[in-house]
Formats: C-alpha cells, structure tokens, sequence
C-alpha cells in the first residue's frame, strides 16, 4: 500500500475514534449546565448527586478526548504535509483561534469542574460548568469552520508563493461564514446534543430497570429527554438544510447521496444498493421525484446526475449512499423514539414500560453511528478532493514520509487505541456499575459551602 | 519590527509558555517513581491534577500557531520528523489517560502500571522535545522543495541528545521545585533532597551543553558578536540560573521557582536569537532554509491572527491566574482529587 492510502485510513481511523469522545462531552456539558442550574436553583440534594455523578463520568471521557484529540493536530503536519503548505495560511488561523479561545477556556475551567466543588462557591463553580460547556461548543466551531472551508472554500485566493501554490486570506469573514459553516456547525453541535442526551437516558433507564437509584434515575432521564426532543427535531431540519445546501455547493456529493447518475428529476431512497457500473440502484425502495421537491420544492424539477462530471471527479457511491441513508434512518429513529418517551412519560407509562425501557438502554449507540456515518458521508463523499476542486487527496499527502513510516504508526495507534478503548468501556462500566454517591445527611455540601461563601 | 518577527517572537512566547507550565508537571512526572507509598504518590500527582491539562493547551495552540503563521515550518518539521512526532504523539496519548486512569482502580498492580507509564512518558517527552530543539541547532538536511532529506536515525546524533537529556534535568529541577512548594512534612523534606540533585544534574548538563554549542555550533553565537548588547541577556541567564539555589538555600521556594522559570523563559531567547532568521536551517544547503520570511503566512494572515492572539491571551492569562489561585497552597486530597 502506498503513502497515500496508508495515510488515509490512519486519518480516517484517528479522527473517528477522536470522535467519539467530543460529541458526548459537548452533549453532557450542557446537560451538566441544565442539572447544576436546578440544583442551584432548587437545593435540592438529588441535584446535587446527580450532577457530581454525570461531572465524573464527564471527565473520564474529556479525558479521552483530549488525548486523541492531540493527534489530530498533529496529524496534518505529519501526513498532510503538501495539504498543509497549501491550506496554512487560511485553515491554520481557525485551528490557532481553537486553541486561543476555546481549549483554555476549557482546560481552565474543567480544572474547577472537576476538583472545585469544595474548593469555590456554588455559583462560581456554576460559572465553571457554564464556561466548560460553551468552551466545548466553541472547539466545535472553529474545527468545523476549518472542515467547512475546505468542502466549500470561500474568502481567498491562489497565490503562488516560493513556486508553490497555496490559498490565501482574501476575506477573514467569508472565510468563516463559508456557504457550509452555519448548516454544519448546527448539525454537527446538535448531533453532539444527541450523544449526551442518549447517554444520560440510557444509564438512568438502565438503572431504573435494576431498580437501583431510582430517583435518581428518574430525574436523570426527564433531563435527558428534554434534551432529546429538542435535538432530534432540530437534526432533521439542520440535516434538510445541509441537503440543500450541497444541492448547490457540491452537487456530486449529493448526486452520490442518493445513487443518482443521469439529471433528471430524482427520487429519495429509503434504501438500496448501488451498482456503480450498470448506474442503477438494486433493491431499492423510493418516493418518486421526491429530493427535487426536498431540494426546489417542485416534483419535476432535475437534479443534477453524476454523469455530468467526469469519471476522476466523482466520490465512491455505495458507500457514500450508504452511510447517509443508515444516518438519515437513524435520525427519524431517534425521533421517533424520544416522541415515544415522551408520550409514555405524559401518560406516566414510562418508567413501568420494561420494553421500551430496555430499547433505550441501548439507543445510546445511535447517535454515536450517525455521527461517525455522518462525518463519512460528508468526507467521503467529497473525495476525491481533499479541497473541493482545488487539491485533490493524492497530491496532498506527506512527500518525505515513506509507507513503511505510516504503516508502522498507523499499526500503533491500532494498538493503542484498542487498549485505550478496553480501558474506557471498562472504566465507564465500573462507574455507571457504582453508581452515584449520596452525601446523605442534611449538612450537604451546597449548605457548607454556602456558609463559607456568606462568611467571606 | 515586521509582523514576521513578531510572530517568530510570539511562537516562542507560547512555546516558553510550554515550557514553563508544563516543564514543571513533566518533572513532577519524571520524578513520580521515586515517591513510594500510594498516599505520595497521589499527592505528588494531585499536585498538577487540576493544571496540567491547560498546561498542555500550551502546545496545542503553539502547534496551531505553528501551522498558521509559518506553515511551511509545521509541514516540514511535522513530516520530516515523522516517526519521532508519532513517538511523541503515542507518550502523550499514554501521559493523559494515565493520569486519569491511576486512581479509578484501586488494585496495587493497576496503579504501578500507571505510574510506570505516566513517568516514563513524563521523561520521554521531555527527551523528545529537546532533540527536536537539538536538531533544530544542527540544522537538517531540506531539498530544494524544502521537504525533509534525512532519515530518522539521522536525528538522534550525539549533540542533540544531549540536548534532550539538558531538557530532562531542566524539567526535573523545575519540577521539583514546584512539588516543594505544593507538599509538606515528610514527602516535603525528601524532595527537598532531590532538589539538590537535581540542581546539580541540570548544571552538569547545562554547562556541557554550552560549551558543545559553543565549539561545534559557533554560529548559534554570531548574533551576539554582532550586537555585544545581547550579551546581556547571556548574563540574566547565567543569573537566573545561579539565583536558583541561592533561593533554595535560603528556604524560599516560591523565588526559586520564579527563578528558574525565568530560566527556561531565557534559555529559550538565546535559542531564538540563536537561530534567527532561520526557523530550520538547511544543512548542508543553506539555501533552502526556512526563514521567518519565506516560510510565513501572508501579511493578511499574519495581522488577523495577531488580533486574534491580541484579543484572546489576556482571557489566558486570566484563566491561568484564576485555576492557579483557586489551587495555591499545599494538596489536600478530597474525594474529587485522582
Ligand atoms: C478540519 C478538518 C477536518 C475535520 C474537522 C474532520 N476531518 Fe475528516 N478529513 C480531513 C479533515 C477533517 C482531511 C485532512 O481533509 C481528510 C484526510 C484525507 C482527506 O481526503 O480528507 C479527511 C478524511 C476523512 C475520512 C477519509 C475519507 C477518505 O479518505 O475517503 C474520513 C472517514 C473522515 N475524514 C472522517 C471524519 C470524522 C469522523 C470527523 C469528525 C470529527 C472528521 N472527519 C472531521
Ligand atoms: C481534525 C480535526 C480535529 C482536530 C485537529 C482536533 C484537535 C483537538 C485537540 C488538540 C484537542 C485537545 C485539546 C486539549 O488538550 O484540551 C481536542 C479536543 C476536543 N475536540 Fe477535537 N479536533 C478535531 C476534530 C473535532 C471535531 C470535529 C469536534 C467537534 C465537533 C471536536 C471537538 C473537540 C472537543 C469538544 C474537545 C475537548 C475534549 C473533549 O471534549 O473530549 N474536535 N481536539
Ligand atoms: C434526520 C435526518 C438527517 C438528515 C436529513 C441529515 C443530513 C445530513 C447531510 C446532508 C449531511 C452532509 C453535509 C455536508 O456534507 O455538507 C450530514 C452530515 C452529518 N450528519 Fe446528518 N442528517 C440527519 C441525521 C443525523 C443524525 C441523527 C446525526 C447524529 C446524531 C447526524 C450527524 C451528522 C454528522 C456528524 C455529519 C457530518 C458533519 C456535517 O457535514 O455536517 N445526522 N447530515
């Protein structure tokens, strides 16, 4: 295998496995500001328990994300180097404005999340979660904006420089509200929304099917259904946005999308299988002439077919087709079932209901495939383009790193990342096995430090 | 001053910054084995419990500032230095989970393997990033497309290693330093003992090291014939460096930390001034070296991000301030502690 491909699956195996942990430490980070708002709010013990249980299962799994998120960064200058070159001067000031603005915000406040609850007063502690939460969000969105840059570029020019050619700055605003940034950033944060809700519901479900902490349980899981509601709703209209969106910005992704090859008007798939040489989808089940109304809002209208780009231009279907047809299926799974909780929870059903009880326990591995089928859709389907129609994948990667090189990290960090992972499950099995902490008598903490507060 | 200068200097602010916050957790990791019992163990490593994380944003953000403001330098470096980057990308990796990791067991076996792996990383990192720095002295081997030449085993010679063992000891005074000032009673008088060692460790290595660069390197000293004036900050160095354990002597921990802090902010500014204009000199081309003018962002770039920098490093600064007022004072261990 060569440099090219090496590099590849290294970075497509590094950044999915990165994305595990962001999404459910955003989600759980608003959560977390929603839970120690009532707690402040109310008083409440409860509160309190649950938030210090969610604040540890929360740094466990920022804890995983920082350290692959490292790799990352690193990872355009070691294997992408000539991609580098050419992106730097745009792509490189999003990634230092990550740093600046939102990992020390982060780093700096999760110092207090995590270890501060004695050590400062509730309502700076509060402040705290608030700053974490948001910081997180904030690293979502320059890193987005750099992605979205690069799938629909905007704000520069082509500048040759030393007799190599790169993008540069014409536009910092442009740059950043690039055609894609807004549509995908929401999806993307609401998609991470989706993680931590489903997290939050599928422990407390799970416990109050062991009818174990059930109070706790209970609350848990009305908070994370709130959430849930909200984020699978919005994910739909985020995602119907994106659509129309690439409809203009990269027609062939969405031709891709939807195995679409010649321009006429285009019927969406509920499911199929591409054969990408007879041009057809197999097996396939469609509501005729419906993604040119999704799109234009009119039947007839023709969508744009692959064939109008040439061979070399065009991403791999099946698989793009694929992954965005098991997301899009999730998505209307997730709503379906948070409508149906809610519903049995209106009626008071809900936590009697063992069944539904038990889907959810497992519903917390959805979202986490939507958002890694999400990111392969929108990734693979932009290929063969590393920058849409500027540079293309396989002039981007490294020229000084030979395969053996790559073949030999990417060998490691399968390793290391298969023992990390072991590790993380067994961790966090161990905790949600433990269970929260009741500080049970009356003297909380909050009345403690409370008093330490009003004496300073 | 152009604004390419001020970016070299800026990079070299972030990356002091590097070095002085998270120098100090990389010593407190490179000496945590010598602390015995599970009770030091933890507060040695509680010590940096709540800072080290933001210590390592440090990095983050100079690699990100890298990348923007000379991104031929990080395409370069990042590539040409491929293997070891992934060395040093696999012990960080191992240095965050470890720390996190150690206290959710608590069988003795779980939290040996952990603190093997968290000192041992501590160390290797360390190394790691004072033979990039070593290599950066002795110049590499760049073709005329300015990608990398050389081979990896070209990257560990003599001189460079010593650099990196420099780096070790710099690391492990300054680190135990800081752990003198976060611990007390017994655990507090035996790191006091490794101070000394650790002084003298570092000074060995210092002196060797100059001396090496001196003789072998005479161009890293050209500036300073230049401009006698420089000699000045040669001097501070020298100061700082010897007011380090005059403070210890005296029992004032916090002016010795303030002391070598100002140290390894200075050893770096001798760097710099060193090399500069080059960022990688190209040896034996000259002519492909990496300048801060030819490997740089354009001039647009360069001023938004130095107004992104001018906006966001004061809310830094702060954030540092406030994490490590709110920690001041010895480690008491509560339940939330590692
Ligand atoms: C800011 C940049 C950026 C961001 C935020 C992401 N990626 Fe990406 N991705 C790239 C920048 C990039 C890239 C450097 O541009 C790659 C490397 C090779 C390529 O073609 O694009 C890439 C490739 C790439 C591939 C391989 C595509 C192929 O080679 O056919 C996959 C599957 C993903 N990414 C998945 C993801 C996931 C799961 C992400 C979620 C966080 C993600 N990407 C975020
Ligand atoms: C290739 C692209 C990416 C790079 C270079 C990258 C880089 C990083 C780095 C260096 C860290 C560690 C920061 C620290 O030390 O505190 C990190 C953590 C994080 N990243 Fe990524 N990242 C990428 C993709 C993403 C994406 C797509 C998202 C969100 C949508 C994201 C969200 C986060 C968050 C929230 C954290 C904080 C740690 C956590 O919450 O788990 N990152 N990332
Ligand atoms: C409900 C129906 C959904 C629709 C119509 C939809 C639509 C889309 C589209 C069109 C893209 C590609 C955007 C681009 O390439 O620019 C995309 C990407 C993505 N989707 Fe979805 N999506 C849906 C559900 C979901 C769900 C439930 C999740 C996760 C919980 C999710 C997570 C993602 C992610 C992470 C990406 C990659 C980032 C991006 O490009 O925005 N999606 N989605």
């Amino acid at each position: 295998m060569d440099t090219e491909l090496l590099s590849r699956i290294q970075f497509a195996f590094t950044i999915a496995f990165h994305y595990i942990y962001p999404p459910l430490s955003i989600g759980l980070g608003v959560l977390l500001v929603i839970m120690e708002g009532m707690y402040i709010k109310t008083g409440q013990k409860i509160y309190e328990n649950i938030t210090r249980f969610w604040i540890k299962i929360f740094s466990l799994i920022f804890a995983m994300g920082v350290a692959t998120g490292i790799v990352m960064e690193f990872e355009f200058g070691t294997n992408w180097a000539t991609y580098s070159r050419f992106v730097g001067d745009v792509f490189g000031s999003a990634l230092a404005a990550e740093g600046v603005f939102a990992f020390f915000l982060e780093s700096g406040f999760l110092a207090i999340l995590v270890f501060g609850w004695k050590k400062v007063s509730p309502k700076m502690h509060f402040f705290s979660t608030i700053m974490v939460s948001f910081g997180s969000m904030l690293s979502a969105v320059w890193i987005v904006v750099a992605n979205s840059w690069q799938q629909t570029p905007a704000g520069y020019h082509l500048q040759n420089n030393n007799g190599i050619l790169r993008a540069e700055i014409t536009d910092f605003w442009a740059m950043v509200f690039n055609p894609s940034s807004i549509d995908r950033l929401l999806h993307t944060l609401s998609g991470a929304w989706l993680a931590g809700a489903f997290l939050v519901i599928s422990v407390s479900a799970y416990y109050i099917l062991k009818n174990k902490h059930i109070d706790f349980g209970k609350k848990s899981l009305k908070i994370g259904l709130a959430l849930a509601v909200f984020a699978s709703l919005f994910q739909l209209f985020t995602g119907h946005q994106s659509a129309s969106g690439i409809s203009v910005t990269q027609p062939a992704k969405l031709a891709a999308f939807e195995g679409h090859f010649d321009t006429k008007p285009a019927p969406l798939y509920l499911f199929g299988w591409v054969n990408e040489n007879e041009q057809k989808v197999n097996f396939g089940v469609a509501i005729p002439g419906m993604l040119s109304y999704l799109v234009y809002g009119d039947m007839q209208k023709p969508i744009t077919g692959l064939n109008e780009f040439k061979p070399e231009d065009r991403p791999p279907v099946n698989i793009v087709f694929q992954s965005y047809h098991m997301m899009v299926a999730i998505g209307f799974l997730l709503i379906a079932l948070s409508l149906v909780s809610l519903i049995l929870l209106k009626n008071e059903r809900l936590f009697r209901t063992g069944f539904m009880l038990k889907i959810l326990v497992f519903s917390v591995l959805l979202p986490q495939a939507a958002n890694q089928l999400g990111w392969i859709s929108a990734e693979v389907g932009r290929q063969p383009w590393i920058v849409y129609n500027l540079l293309r994948t396989k002039d981007a990667f490294s020229k000084s790193v030979t395969s053996g090189e790559v073949l030999f990290s990417l060998i490691l960090f399968t390793l290391i990342y298969a023992l990390l992972f072991v590790l993380f499950l067994f961790l966090l099995d161990r905790k949600i096995k433990h269970g929260p902490e009741y500080t049970g008598d009356d003297n909380s903490v909050y009345s403690e430090q409370k008093s330490i507060f009003e004496k300073q | 001053m152009d604004l390419n200068i001020i970016w070299f200097g800026l990079i070299g602010v972030l990356l002091a910054g590097y070095a002085i916050l998270d120098g100090f957790d990389l010593g407190v990791g490179a000496l945590h084995l010598l602390t015995k019992t599970d009770s030091e163990r933890r507060i040695a490593l509680n010590s940096i419990g709540p800072v080290w994380d933001g210590n390592e944003v440090w990095l983050v953000t100079g690699g990100g500032a890298l990348f923007a403001a000379f991104p031929d330098v990080y395409a370069t470096v990042f590539s040409g230095f491929y293997t070891a980057f992934m060395l040093l990308l696999f012990v960080l990796i191992f240095r965050a989970v470890a720390i996190e990791f150690r206290s959710k067991q608590e069988s003795a076996r779980w939290r040996r393997a952990w603190d093997t792996a968290f000192s041992v990383s501590s160390i290797v990192i360390a190394l790691l990033m004072g033979v990039a720095l070593g290599n950066i002295i002795v110049g590499i081997p760049l073709n005329s497309s300015k990608e990398f030449a050389g081979s990896f085993l070209s990257l560990l010679n003599p001189y460079s290693i010593l650099v990196g063992i420099t780096t070790v000891a710099l690391f492990m005074m300054h680190g135990s330093i800081y752990l003198a000032l976060k611990t007390e009673g017994d655990l507090q008088a035996k790191v006091r003992s490794w101070i000394n060692n650790t002084i003298i460790f570092f000074a060995i290595c210092f002196v060797t090291t100059t001396m090496t660069t001196l003789v072998y390197y005479p161009s890293m000293a050209a500036h300073f014939k230049e401009y006698p004036a420089l000699f000045l900050i040669a001097i501070l160095t020298m100061l700082a460096i010897a007011n380090i354990p005059r403070e210890i002597h005296k029992g004032r921990e916090f002016r010795a930390f303030l002391s070598s802090s100002s140290s390894i902010a200075l050893l770096l500014l001798l760097f710099a001034i060193g090399i500069f204009p080059n960022i990688v000199a190209s040896v034996p081309n000259p002519e492909n070296s990496l300048t801060v003018y030819n490997a740089a962002s354009s001039q647009k770039t360069l001023m938004i991000m130095l107004i992104v920098a001018i906006i966001g490093m004061p809310f830094v600064v702060a954030y540092t301030y406030i994490i490590h007022k709110v920690y001041k004072g010895k480690v008491k261990l509560d339940e939330t502690s590692y």
